[in-house]
């Protein structure tokens, strides 16, 4: 078979292209086997209970048990979702249904934009306004749970109100104004038909916002506090997952390292979850 | 039809990208290309970074890059080569002791309060009390009553190890302080909060914070001339082996008369006595 | 008793509700960068922009850490799209959807979400210390090349597939070859949405702190070669806010920081509704 010039060019074009590809895929994997790799042996060695559910994380008497961090984690994440979903859902609602299209169309740009603005910055208002206030007026040192709450909610904000935004906007036509055909208030028509439509995307939106809250980094150690126990109230100095990785990488050596890859593990696996449930709502919403 | 991945092709890849990071690699290691490496210490840093400015200022073309990251992780790094020379601001531990260190200026530490906080000394107790937490309140001390809140250093610090053997011994700080990863940023949380206390290096206090005098002594530069107060500890340029030229270079240039008599003036104590 | 409250005035309760709550959500993300601004742009000047920094910060401009994040950022972009765009032209046009596909593709949005500080963990074991770059713009490149590429590929992937199939029907009708057709058709009208996703991972980038910390270093020194350690400009915001080196000069950074990743994101987003416009 006599393969033509144009022919052997394109498949080395594959080749070249099957070579790219791999690469990327191989440097995806990488990055994958060096945390599991690095992470998952001291997490049997040292045991899987004592790990996740010891209150003692003290390295360098070999004590890693990172209960303390999984809880601010979760309180930290859990206190930016009730700031960051309500006063979210209030604006993409208002913005899709009791607005003009004009002021939609100049905020939700506008919105978006603000995601981009660098975490350090949010840590810094957080640091020179929020803690002050908190410390002057609510008591405690400032250095909260309910600071890292506050700043979490403003950064996730932009995501929940564009996805929402996006939700809402895509639900047909017909539903809002066939509500309103049988004598459906707006109000009765947003909570009534148009949200549960849109349910799937604002739950990816939230879903989103999450794993952002969770990942976050240098503005939960400008403001958290970064101690090592469990929050009596939201009022105490908290240390989250990332933040200890953080605080900890430069000179964890041996054991320690090896924790702190652990960690990435468990980080990994939460993301992964949630990318999970995410996807698995929104392939329900198709027909 | 489409195989989407041949182990053939994934060599073929493969060898190259690993001859160029091998190549990548060797080449890494020579200050000349990169600059001297110099890291670790958040309490030296700054006056290695002003040594920097002045070494470079009057050796054109050669370059100094001062990190942070703590007096653990510089250690650490001279040892694996990331850095030519690591700052500690702690005396090296037993199993660290196969590296080469310079005693390069010694340094007081501070205990530090509010300004507008009306204690103006603690005794050894007391520190030990406030910082492991069984004092929790100022109102113990005299003060108006309200909660201490203690701010510490990460584990990795120089000046947090110093503190905890000095000071502490066998209490721990309390898992509830505040911990930040750098002298700078203890001190400005120190100066916001006028119901903190926290330690830093004596030659990092400013008018922002204030020193406080343990067992009576004031932490200045003539009491520990004097020797009278104690809490001192010696800032180490760290390497592993003999230093390469360019690290001995820096190293004769911050042990030089002339840069000790500066970070006197920066509030440091230099190697030798004035004679 | 059932109390039946009127539709007419639960309406006007939430509505009222509502807006309030837009209100304060729009003040604050609006305030925060107007104080930031507002306190940081009587700082930058030509010569602030044009000066390195001097005194760990405290005096001197801002000039070196510039150099460093547009360094950085292009080191990342260079490695990262060619890679990105290429598996995304190869996973769409050169093979069927199957499950190695699927994989790769749910690999790839799991990646995406991974907090940035893990990245930073990974390239500071692997490529500052067992690589011995030590901390550099190659190793901070990588890092954030690493971090970008799932990114790149899930946009790029995603403007592919919306080119019209007709569009390829027609090229291959008219005899051209696939990669004729890739070049020539598909890659231009999915441009518009690639470069969006390109632009956004410089945006990105640019604001990125804990992943470059630890792998770039934070040396305030010009760097000189790929080796050399940098400074960029969210690091150095971070540093001198932090250790309260220079509030002046934190804000004036924060300031620069800014405006360049809104004009950023501006671009992207006018390049996104050209996108759109050719479709919808």
């Amino acid at each position: 078979m006599a393969a033509t010039r144009l022919e052997r060019n394109e498949r080395l074009i594959r080749l070249s292209l099957l070579l790219i590809a791999f690469s990327a895929v191989s440097i995806l994997l990488v990055i994958t086997v060096f945390i599991f790799a690095e992470g998952t042996p001291i997490m049997f060695k040292y045991g899987l209970k004592k790990f996740l559910f010891s209150l003692d994380w003290f390295p360098l008497e070999k004590s890693y048990g990172l209960l303390p961090m999984i809880i601010g984690s979760l309180y930290v994440t859990g206190g930016a979702l009730v700031i960051g979903v309500p006063f979210g859902l209030a604006c993409a609602v208002v913005l899709t249904e009791f607005s003009s299209k004009r002021l939609r169309r100049l905020l939700k740009p506008i919105i978006e934009l603000l995601a981009g603005i660098p975490s350090v910055v949010f840590g810094f208002i957080g640091v020179v306004i929020l803690i002050p206030f908190i410390r002057d007026n609510l008591g405690g040192p400032g250095f909260s749970v309910l600071a890292a709450s506050i700043i979490l909610g403003i950064m996730i904000l932009p995501t929940i109100i564009s996805i929402s935004i996006d939700s809402l906007e895509a639900v047909p036509r017909s539903y809002r104004e066939g509500s309103i055909a049988l004598g459906a208030t707006r109000w009765q028509t947003t909570r009534m038909v148009m949200l549960p439509a849109a349910k799937s995307g604002i739950i990816a939106s939230i879903i989103l916002g999450m794993g952002r809250a969770i990942g976050e980094t240098m503005a939960v150690i400008m403001i958290a506090g970064n101690a090592a126990t469990i929050p009596r109230s939201p009022l105490d100095p908290v240390r989250t997952l990332t933040s200890n990785i953080a605080l900890e990488l430069g000179y964890a050596a041996g054991e320690h390292r090896q924790a702190l890859f652990a960690t990435g593990v468990i980080l990994f696996l939460i993301i992964m979850i949630l990318n999970t449930i995410a996807n698995l709502t929104s392939m329900k919403r198709k027909p | 039809m489409s195989r989407a991945f041949c182990p053939k092709c994934g060599l073929v890849l493969g060898l190259p990208l690993v001859v160029l990071l091998g190549v990548l690699s060797g080449c890494a290691r020579s200050p000349a290309q990169r600059g001297l490496v110099v890291a670790g210490s958040t309490s030296v840093q700054p006056f290695a970074d002003h040594w920097a400015e002045f070494y470079m200022k009057e050796h054109p073309g050669r370059v100094v890059n001062v990190q942070g990251g703590g007096s653990s992780a510089g250690i650490q790094a001279a040892r694996q080569g990331a850095a030519d020379i690591g700052m500690s601001s702690r005396e090296l531990k037993p199993e660290e002791k196969d590296l080469l260190e310079v005693i390069v200026a010694w340094d007081g530490l501070a205990i530090i309060v509010h300004p507008e906080n009306g204690i103006d000394g603690l005794s050894l107790e007391q520190v030990q009390g406030l910082f492991s937490g069984n004092i929790d309140t100022w109102g113990s001390l005299g003060e108006p009553e309200h909660a201490v809140t203690v701010v510490t250093r990460e584990e990795g610090s120089g000046t947090r190890s110093t503190f905890q053997e000095m000071l502490m011994k066998k209490s721990r700080i309390t898992p509830r302080a505040i911990v930040q990863d750098s002298n700078g940023t203890v001190r400005e949380i120190v100066a916001n909060d006028p119901h903190s206390i926290g330690y830093i290096s004596l030659g990092l206090v400013n008018e922002k914070v204030k020193a406080l005098r343990f067992e009576g002594v004031e932490p200045s530069y003539e009491n520990i001339e004097q020797k009278k107060y104690r809490l001192i500890r010696p800032f180490l340029f760290v390497t592993k082996g003999h230093p390469n030229p360019a690290a001995q270079d820096f190293i004769n240039f911050v042990l030089s008369r002339r840069m000790q008599e500066l970070i006197r003036d920066d509030g440091l104590i230099p190697i030798f006595r004035e004679d | 008793m059932n109390i039946s409250i009127n539709p007419r005035t639960e309406q006007s309760v939430v509505r009222v509700l509502l807006w309030i709550f837009t209100a304060i959500t729009v003040f604050i993300l609006f305030f925060i960068i107007f104080y930031v601004l507002k306190r940081g742009l009587p700082v930058v000047s030509l010569e602030f922009l044009t000066r390195n920094p001097a005194e760990m910060g405290k005096a001197g401009g801002i000039f070196s850490t510039i150099v460093g994040t547009v360094a950085l950022t292009l080191l990342a972009i260079l490695i990262a799209t060619p890679l990105g765009v290429g598996s995304a032209i190869f996973l769409t046009e050169y093979t069927r959807e199957n499950w190695v596909t699927r994989v790769i593709r749910f690999g790839s949005e799991c990646l995406a979400g991974i907090p940035s500080i893990i990245f930073g963990l990974f390239g500071f074991i692997l490529f500052v210390t067992k690589l011995g770059f030590g901390w550099s713009l190659l190793s901070g490149g990588l890092t954030l090349a690493f971090m970008i590429l799932p990114l790149i590929i899930r946009t790029s992937e995603e403007a592919i597939r919306s080119v019209p199939y007709a569009y390829r029907e027609v090229s291959f009708s008219l005899g051209s070859t696939k990669w004729q057709t890739v070049t020539r058709v598909v890659l231009p009208s999915a441009l518009p949405g690639i470069a969006t996703g390109v632009i956004l991972s410089v945006g990105r980038s640019i604001g990125e702190t804990a992943a470059v910390i630890f792998t770039a270093g934070s040396s305030l020194h010009l760097p000189t070669s790929l080796f050399s350690s940098s400074r960029t400009m969210s690091v150095h915001f971070y540093i001198l806010a932090r250790e309260g080196i220079s509030m002046d000069n934190a804000y004036g950074t924060a300031a620069v920081l800014i405006i360049a990743i809104l004009s950023i994101n501006v671009l992207a987003y006018s390049l996104m509704n050209r996108f759109m416009r050719r479709y919808c």
